[in-house]
């Protein structure tokens, strides 16, 4: 091992294994995903191929070999928890995104949830299995997010008892789905549904798009690859163009709406059981960008362990970059957001099970904010986190530019989170949107629940966006409480100011709509104040849990400085509403520098309880052993421009440039 | 107006028209286009000659970068050699010369897709460093391409510190060579573009040693490949890195010298020689050797980085106005997404930036033109000023130019994640811009020494009660002015005077370069020593410089606002677009204006409200500000940012070329079909 990040493991502070238990939840799930990973590991059919020297089409075949191997390793393994499929599939994959991925994420889910028991029976067991691969068909080349924006048709014909399918415009041509552009052969697809004349909006079809056996597009159907992305390489994203194409009544999901043989069409009962999925896989990215940004920090600093820079004082030996101010100032804050994501993602992921039961005993009580929660914390984390990566690659200077860093590949994976699963700006608009509802409604003498129940203290509290009036208490910086208060009196504020701006417009503008395009980038920002508050909270809360303490005060450290530099960084907010006075800024930045100085004996450690195994990072940088330079050359050398000693454009244009000019 | 080129269209036949809700953003001009283009281009002149050259390359099909996208890192290789030998061959027909404007706009035309870039900063630094009869030795076989040279400083543990570079020429005075030597791995040389494949020569940045002594870097001519069949010479290894996030068409190597020697005459000696007998002969000061650098940075920002954010802002804006989503009122058609107010504040700065940026870039240049033969001729006065200001200026720009061309990219939702929008590869290309030519930390900090050491010696001699009486460097001499400790603005309305702006940034860099030195004699009173304080210093050092940089921005921009009294449509349209660029930094840094209370809350508010007003009203321009750029839509690459607005139809058609549409499926044979058999045969 590099005996620099052999110094820095032995000075550690506390023992990273016990933090590893905390970040899994328990030493029984730590000692389970290991165990999961291992049997992986060990097995000699395990083949991982180092993706950066494939083509686009050799990363596709890998991938699709990856999947393939996956279902009947499982199988062969015993593997059904959903929890324990999750470690399996990371290890298994690598790096690699899977072609079938949307079967399982969405196709196969959206078939449990809509498909009524016939409709399961025939379907689910051979997509399982893989014997008929499955996508989810909803973004068309025009239009994202805006659900009721979609142009696809779904025309029923009581004659045949058939839906004909059309893609009437350019710009309704589906486009993005995952695994649609290659590897599909079923597509459920989202259409706006037209019977006895008139449309219905929205709802979803089972659509067979290649032919069994020859895997050739059926007749009426367009289908292919959208072409090369900024990631995702090995993933077929697709495009899907229907014309006149007709699909048996039977393929129209009707668990709750349906169609009749006549076209009668029947209103389902209730439809905010469909927010289900989306809150699942809202949080669940939350959970993926703790992960993300994990990853990166824990390349980021152990290369800046090992790698020695320039000099702090003349004529002594180059120090490691970690011991600059400025790398320390780059890192730690993002090390500590690490930790403040890991613990948010944890928590969505605790109440989504949570709520998900109050669902199936018919309480749908606390949908609403989490589905407003998820959409903020979804866009914020996300958000976050891409700057983040891009800091962590940064961080590790020209190096982190080669695809031997792995950081290209994290960010290039990662940073589609902004704009999947709803755009982040429109995210942003659907928590404020909650926010306001629920303002007015403080307003109007009711009280609000949940993590918005800080805003029941409104009424008395009278805040004034100008007003200078000094809070109840001062800010105590050594005090994650103390700071998850001055947090939350940012949020007041800013809802507060957001909420009164929108008013006055309404007032000006006379329409509401208009008005709320004009206040969006307050509303904006307010939404950003809340899901920091959120974020803070759920840290600070999570260290009254900790019971050991030299982890307890690691990350108590951590904890303050999360919250320290996002006060740093937002200085305006506090100062203008007065939560803070300019000499407790100061007082904020002197106080950042020393935790600075107090986590740089155990960053190190702190990255090491992510407990990434080397093939996960894909780093020839992040190594755990940390010998970069060795396997840095080596890594180079397999380098396709490197396959011969002169390279074959030096015969046809190189020579020639030197004897025609 | 003329017909310029590039409001041709691709010459694809569905089309033919240009996308009504494109044509309707160009028919209210409240400004010449034509002007603004033609102020940007340096003159009518420059404007005519570039289009002229952009004509010749787009109608020549071997230039095509159409393909680029669908490309290996090997393709992209070849292409961009096979380009750059077809360029040299049209060039030399044509008379094109080395440095010339027509080369400049050729490379802008190809998107820098052209290998051998590195054989010019080569030629650079020969020019910087070398002596006169170097010169005229090396340049001719240089422009006949009778060698093919690079550029070899970073190493594979050392980067931007350059003394800590381990490689080294030691001076054998027997037979009068020097020993270029990699002494450990970490000294291989690793990023010097065009050197994985392509270069003969490479100009090695070694330290020297002769008569026993370490004398610091200098840099040697090194031949590497046979000139008869390319293979590397005795003593040389030499490779490709591998695969980067971009510069695919780059073949940036790695090289390791075992005791290779070089005659004396080939280390570069304008400022430095070794005599015969090996001696050592100092011409220049310290900072000669950076000389180059600063020559290859400054080159760069109008050359390669401000165009990638101007780039993404004209297609982010472009597909803006085409593309629709939901509807502002319910009642409605789905609105165009630019007149969403969260829209416009992602996209108008990033514009405003690319605006500022493209004025500062120019004024740094000139700058760079005046004392360049000053320095030459070995008079240094100014080297210190523009080596602070270049290092600042580049860490800046491409900070703010990769924040830019992200947003732009996101703010084009999912189709933004696709290549074919052309934004992925601005990204990727833009980002290498902030650790190339010197790690942007590092950077700020050497401007922040510049600041500290300047404002310490002012303070110096200073007498007791009057001001700080040395003259300083004109770009700091604002640190002895007289500030107002409140900022008398009373409206929103008075933030839009760029007196009043350029002033507030005056104001908070000075404070902030006075409490960086503060801090820094606060630590040295604390016991520590210069340098050990400066490490424990450097985050408010790092804030300083940067508050300086910005102050200089919206200075450059304010003063060639002052030069457009002639055209007041086009002066007017700029001023808005510099007001927000001052005013959204104003914001994005609220704490630091009401930290001493120079802004109070209120007039943060007023600065909000002044600034989303400015949103509103440069949405009327947006469409036009991008054309003003004048990019073709073969250099844009896009499907899109083209001029037409048919980004649809351009999307559908641009993926039916990739490869995986094209080619058959062997993942299906080998892995699908098994699968989906093993289902038919249960049934």
């Amino acid at each position: 091992m590099n005996q620099d990040l052999r110094r820095e493991r032995e000075a550690a502070s506390f023992n990273p294994e016990l933090l590893t238990h905390v970040l899994d939840g328990s030493p029984e799930s730590t000692r389970r995903r290991r165990e999961i990973e291992n049997l992986i590991l060990n097995d000699p059919d395990f083949q991982h191929e180092d993706l950066n020297f494939l083509t686009r089409s050799q990363r596709y075949e890998v991938a699709v070999r990856k999947s393939a191997t996956m279902v009947k390793k499982m199988r062969e393994f015993g593997i059904a928890d959903p929890e324990e499929i999750m470690w399996f599939k990371r290890m298994h994959l690598v790096n690699f995104v899977e072609p079938v991925g949307l079967n399982f994420s969405m196709f196969i889910p959206t078939l449990l949830n809509q498909g009524t028991t016939a409709q399961q029976e025939k379907w689910l067991l051979s997509s399982k299995g893989l014997q008929i691969i499955g996508t989810y068909a909803q973004t068309e080349m025009g239009h994202g997010t805006h659900l009721r924006g979609l142009e696809t048709t779904a025309t029923y014909d009581p004659e045949t008892q058939e839906f004909i399918l059309n893609s009437p415009t350019v710009t309704s041509i589906k486009w993005w789905p995952g695994g649609l552009g290659k590897t599909s052969n079923h597509a459920i697809v989202l259409a706006q549904l037209i019977t006895k004349g008139k449309c219905y909006g929205l709802h979803a079809f089972i659509v067979p798009i290649r032919e069994i056996g020859t895997h050739k597009p059926l007749p009426g159907i367009t289908v292919g690859d959208i072409g090369p992305k900024f990631g995702y390489d090995e993933m077929d994203n697709g495009y899907l163009k229907m014309d006149n194409y007709r699909i048996p009544r039977e393929n129209m999901l009707m668990k709750y709406a349906q169609v009749k043989p006549d076209g009668t069409y029947m209103k389902p009962v209730s439809n905010k059981l469909t927010y289900g999925t989306m809150v699942f896989v809202r949080s669940f990215l939350v959970g993926e960008a703790a992960r993300s940004l994990s990853k990166a920090c824990t390349i980021a600093i152990r290369y800046s362990a090992v790698r020695h820079q320039s000099e702090i004082k003349p004529g002594e030996p180059e120090p490691q970059i970690l011991d600059f101010q400025t790398q320390q100032y780059k890192l730690f804050p993002l090390l500590a957001t690490a930790y403040a994501f890991q613990f948010v993602g944890a928590y969505m992921k605790e109440t989504y099970h949570r709520i998900n039961e109050d669902i199936g005993q018919g309480d749908l009580s606390e949908l609403p904010e989490l589905h407003a929660l998820t959409a903020g914390l979804k866009a914020f984390t996300s958000w976050t986190t891409n700057a983040a990566i891009e800091a962590c690659r940064m961080a590790c200077g020209g190096h982190g530019y080669s695809h031997c860093s792995g950081l290209p590949n994290i960010y290039v994976t990662f940073t589609p989170t902004c704009t999947f699963e709803g755009e982040n700006t429109v995210m942003m608009l659907q928590t404020a949107r909650f926010l306001m509802k629920s303002y007015d409604q403080v307003h109007a003498g009711k009280l609000v629940c949940g993590m918005v129940s800080y805003l029941n203290g409104l009424p008395t509290q009278r805040i004034q966006p100008q007003q200078v009036a000094v809070w109840p208490a001062v800010v105590d910086i050594d005090s994650p409480e103390s700071l998850t208060e001055a947090y939350k009196r940012r949020a007041t504020r800013l809802v507060e100011i957001a909420a009164k701006n929108l008013q006055n417009e309404v007032i000006h503008r006379k329409s509401k709509e208009v008005a709320w395009n004009l206040t969006s980038v307050d509303l904006v920002r307010a939404s950003e104040a809340h899901c920091h508050y959120v974020a803070v909270k759920l840290f600070s809360e999570k260290l009254l849990k900790i019971e050991d303490k030299s982890v307890h005060a690691v990350l108590r450290n951590l904890c303050l400085l999360y919250c320290l530099y996002g006060i740093s960084q937002k200085a305006g907010d506090f100062l203008q509403g007065s939560i803070m006075t300019e000499s407790q800024i100061t007082q904020v930045n002197q106080r950042i520098k020393e935790l600075l100085i107090a986590i740089r004996p155990d960053a190190v450690a702190l990255v090491d309880a992510f407990d990434f195994q080397d093939v996960t990072l894909g780093s020839v940088l992040g190594r755990y052993d940390g010998n970069v330079y060795e396997n840095l050359f080596e890594w180079a050398k397999k380098s396709p421009l490197n396959k011969s000693e002169v390279h074959e454009s030096y015969f046809k244009y190189l020579k020639p440039l030197q004897s025609k000019l | 107006m003329g017909s310029p080129v590039h409001r041709v269209s691709l010459g694809d036949t569905w089309s033919r028209q240009v996308h009504p809700n494109i044509e309707s953003e160009r028919h209210i001009q409240s400004f010449n286009v034509e002007s603004l283009i033609n102020i940007l281009d340096g003159g009518a002149q420059n404007t005519a000659l570039r289009r002229k050259v952009e004509s010749i390359i787009h109608s020549d099909p071997e230039f095509s970068l159409k393909y680029n996208y669908f490309m290996t890192q090997n393709e992209r290789y070849v292409a961009a050699v096979q380009r750059k030998f077809h360029l040299q061959t049209i060039a030399k027909r044509l008379g094109w010369l080395e440095n010339s404007l027509e080369f400049h706009y050729a490379y802008r035309a190809l998107s820098g897709e052209l290998a051998l870039s590195l054989h010019h900063v080569f030629l650079k630094s020969l020019r910087t460093l070398g002596s006169e009869e170097q010169i005229a030795k090396w340049t001719p076989l240089c422009n006949e391409f009778q060698i093919i040279a690079s550029y070899a400083q970073t190493e594979l543990g050392h980067g931007t510190n350059l003394r800590g570079l381990e490689t080294e020429a030691t001076y054998d005075a027997a037979t009068q060579e020097f020993v270029v030597h990699s002494p450990t791995l970490t000294a291989t040389k690793w990023w010097p573009g065009d050197m994985g494949r392509s270069a003969t020569h490479t100009l090695v940045q070694a330290q020297l040693i002769c008569s026993g002594a370490r004398q610091g870097m200098h840099a040697f001519i090194v031949p590497i490949r046979s000139l008869q069949d390319h293979t590397p010479l005795p003593g040389v290894t030499v490779g490709d890195i591998g695969p980067k996030m971009d510069f695919d068409h780059t073949d940036n190597g790695f090289l390791q010298l075992d005791h290779v020697r070089v005659p004396r005459e080939n280390m570069l000696s304008r400022f430095a020689q070794v005599l015969p007998d090996g001696t050592y002969v100092k011409l220049g000061t310290s900072q000669t050797n950076y000389f180059s650098l600063v020559v290859v940075r400054v080159d760069l920002l109008l050359g390669e980085i401000i165009p990638l954010l101007q780039k993404a802002c004209v297609i982010a804006i472009r597909y803006s106005v085409i593309r629709h989503q939901s509807s502002i009122r319910p009642s409605d058609p789905e609105a165009k997404i630019l007149d969403y107010q969260t829209q416009q504040q992602k996209l108008f700065p990033p514009l405003a930036t690319a605006y500022a940026f493209h004025f500062l870039a120019s004024s740094l240049l000139e700058f760079l033109h005046s004392s360049y033969d000053a320095i030459l001729n070995k008079d240094f006065s100014h080297l210190p000023e523009l080596h602070a200001l270049s290092a600042g200026i580049k860490a800046m720009i491409s900070d703010s130019c990769l924040q830019g061309t992200e947003l732009c990219r996101q703010a084009c939702g999912g189709h933004g994640y696709s290549k074919l929008s052309g934004l992925p590869s601005l990204v990727s290309r833009v980002t290498a811009s902030c650790t190339y030519e010197g790690d942007n930390t590092v950077l700020y900090l050497q401007t922040a020494r510049f600041l500290v050491k300047n404002y310490l010696q002012a303070q110096a001699q200073a007498t007791p009660g009057s001001t700080l009486q040395k003259s300083l460097p004109q770009s700091i001499a604002y640190l002895t002015t007289t500030d107002l400790a409140r900022c008398p603005a009373q409206k929103a309305a008075d933030f839009l005077h760029p007196k009043l702006y350029t002033m507030a940034w005056a104001h908070v860099a000075t404070r902030l370069i006075k409490d960086s030195v503060h801090h820094l004699e606060t630590v040295m009173q604390s016991g520590a020593d210069w340098d050990e304080a400066w490490n424990q210093t450097t985050v408010i050092h790092l804030q300083a410089a940067k508050a300086h940089c910005f102050y200089i921005s919206v200075k450059s921009f304010t003063e060639t606002l002052e030069k457009l009294e002639n055209d007041p449509a086009v002066q007017q349209v700029l001023k808005r677009l510099c007001d927000l660029y001052a005013l959204h930094g104003i914001l994005t840094n609220a704490g630091d204006f009401l930290h001493d209370g120079f802004l109070s809350g209120s007039q943060v508010d007023a600065v909000r409200t002044a600034y989303l007003d400015l949103l509103r009203l440069i949405r009327k321009d947006a469409i036009l500000l991008t054309d003003a750029f004048d990019f073709t839509d073969q250099c844009l690459n896009s499907a899109l940012g083209c001029y037409d607005g048919n980004v649809y139809e351009r999307l559908f058609h641009w993926a039916q070329k990739s490869p995986t549409n094209t080619q058959r499926n062997p993942a299906y044979e080998k892995y699908l079909r098994p699968l989906l058999q093993s289902w038919r045969s249960k049934l």
